[in-house]
């Protein structure tokens, strides 16, 4: 049974259409990645597996299974427990320290227990490839820390509550090449635990880090396929156009 | 070099030095003003709250106590209403309640002084001495704050009027203040699993030196408030634990007084308090920028 299944997904801002009819299947522990041109509604697909969609003011209709039954019967906040997020920009909380950052998932869930959350946000920072270069400052602001260490606190941050999903929305672009490559790398780590599906605009990473990729253009999925098949033997013109550098 | 930038640069700064001179010059002109009364009271004049013209022994304590406690009530009352309504408005509200809604409690701010003052003598004084106070210090005159006879005019009207002048202020500077924390916060909160109220509560600690800067923004506009004070807190320099009983603020004494000062005594004690006075607002806005300092330096400076 696929991890996440969406069938027939229509998304609106307003009276704009940012997604037509989209259905499409994420197996487990897989990696899935979504590229397209700007504004071909790649965000909107991911926001709509764990209801982000809708806090920005957005509507939708569709069904979205998560391990088969229907996310949006699920209360939100548990569905985004499930469904951890990375934001393109790194987000840490700016008045938490790194530490509180990684805890706080985890104290919204009630835990209070010191012990335990210090094991936790050690695991988590370890897991997301960062603990070595922070644990001598966890008491530093969040903000403090370059760009590349942010997003991976965030990283963290999303760990720390153990979801099952994570989604990434484009969590390098506002990396440089060196941040960019240990997110790729940590990409790959983790999968062996959590399904992921990831936005890109950058088709080489698209193509380094994901085992299936998704090509929307116009709000509609254009193909979905193992990465290996859609970047070497598209089945369709779009595609090839698209990921032949033609058009997007 | 070009004689244009040589004018540019020292015209501007000529009128830099000319606000730090206005500043320097009154406060001159009120230490040489209060000479006579710092010379014949001393530091005495803090402390003693005898205020008697017609013996020409003054002190300044009915007056420094009538201005922080009223303040402090003002504070107190106006601090949880405009917090909330900022929350509310930036958080909560459609955009199509929230702009009105913000407009209208601007509007508070436009109302001239006097006509708080107008209301609070005839509206606010009377159904505080025939509705509230005596409501109040039948179930909670154990404590000595609600003792003693309602008059209506008094410390708790003058706080309540205050109260009311200062909330637009720190309502719009703490909307500000929220509308200045970037949505990615908010959402990052979402994802992670936090409700609504939860998001808020992250989002209000980034806001925290912000909040403070309303809040003394606001304090500091109550401390200086003179009509509508002098109106409605009863004009009596005696000190009184009961916020129902008249009081005398700083500013209200030197705004009733100054006119009928005979003596050269009695004027100085009054330029004397002015000193106070100004004195008063300069430390309390120090302290508060050293709050916001602290405050911001343990988060980072940034948000």
């Amino acid at each position: 049974m696929p991890k996440i299944s969406t069938k027939n997904i229509n998304a609106w801002f307003g009276k704009t259409r940012a997604l037509r009819g989209i259905s499409l299947d994420v197996p487990e522990k897989q990696v899935v990645a979504i590229i397209g041109p700007s504004g071909c509604g790649k965000s909107t697909f991911l926001r709509s597996l764990n209801r982000m969609h809708e806090v920005a003011g957005g509507t939708i209709e569709g069904k979205v299974l998560l391990d088969g039954e229907d996310a949006y019967a699920l209360d939100p906040v548990v569905l985004r427990r499930r469904v951890g997020m990375v934001f393109q920009k790194p987000n840490p909380f700016p008045t938490m320290s790194v530490f509180d950052n990684v805890a706080a998932g985890l104290r919204l869930n009630g835990v209070r227990d010191k012990k335990r959350l210090a094991e936790v946000v050690e695991k988590s920072l370890r897991h997301a490839a960062l603990w070595d270069e922070v644990k001598d400052s966890l008491d530093k602001s969040g903000v403090s820390l370059s760009g590349g260490q942010q997003q991976r606190l965030c990283i963290a941050r999303t760990l720390a509550v153990n979801p099952e999903v994570i989604l990434m929305d484009e969590p390098a672009s506002a990396l440089d090449p060196i941040a960019t490559a240990r997110i790729e790398e940590l990409i790959h780590e983790l999968k062996k635990e959590f399904t992921i599906v990831i936005v890109t605009h950058n088709m080489q990473q698209a193509a380094r880090v994901s085992d299936f990729t998704a090509f929307l253009y116009l709000g509609e999925l254009i193909e979905y396929d193992a990465t290996t098949k859609l970047f070497t033997t598209p089945g369709n013109k779009q595609t090839e156009d698209y990921i032949t550098g033609r058009f997007g | 070099m070009n004689i244009g930038d040589w004018l540019f640069k020292n015209l501007t700064r000529l009128f830099a030095v000319l606000v730090l001179a206005i500043v320097a010059l009154m406060a001159w002109e009120m230490i040489r003003g209060s000479g006579a009364s710092i010379g014949e009271f001393g530091w005495g004049f803090l402390t003693s709250s005898e205020w008697d013209p017609v013996q020409d022994l003054y002190g300044a304590l009915p007056f420094i106590y009538g201005t922080v406690v009223s303040s402090l009530i003002a504070l107190a009352i106006a601090l949880p209403l405009s917090l909330g309504s900022a929350i509310f408005l930036s958080e909560i509200a459609p955009r199509w309640i929230e702009g009105p809604v913000a407009f209208m409690v601007e509007l508070l701010a436009a109302i001239p002084s006097i006509v708080y003052g107008l209301w609070g003598m005839f509206v606010l004084v009377p159904w505080l001495r025939a509705s509230v106070e005596p409501v109040i210090s039948k179930n909670l005159g154990f404590i000595p704050l609600f003792r003693g006879a309602p008059y209506g005019f008094g410390m708790l009207a003058a706080g309540i009027i205050l109260a009311i002048m200062i909330l637009p202020i720190i309502t719009s500077i703490s909307r500000d203040v929220l509308r200045a924390i970037p949505g990615t916060q908010r959402e990052a909160a979402l994802a992670l699993g936090a409700t609504k109220w939860e998001s808020t509560r992250i989002i209000l600690a980034s806001g925290k030196s912000g909040f403070l800067g309303a809040t003394l923004l606001g304090l500091g506009r109550a401390v200086g408030e003179t009509m509508a004070v002098t109106m409605v807190i009863g004009n009596r320099p005696e000190i009184s634990l009961s916020l129902f009983d008249p009081g005398y603020s700083m500013a209200s004494v030197i705004a009733n007084e100054f006119a009928e000062a005979t003596t050269e005594m009695y004027t100085s004690a009054l330029i004397e308090i002015a000193l106070v006075l100004f004195v008063v607002t300069l430390v309390l806005n120090a302290f508060a920028r050293f709050i916001v300092w602290s405050v911001t330096k343990t988060s980072g400076g940034s948000r």
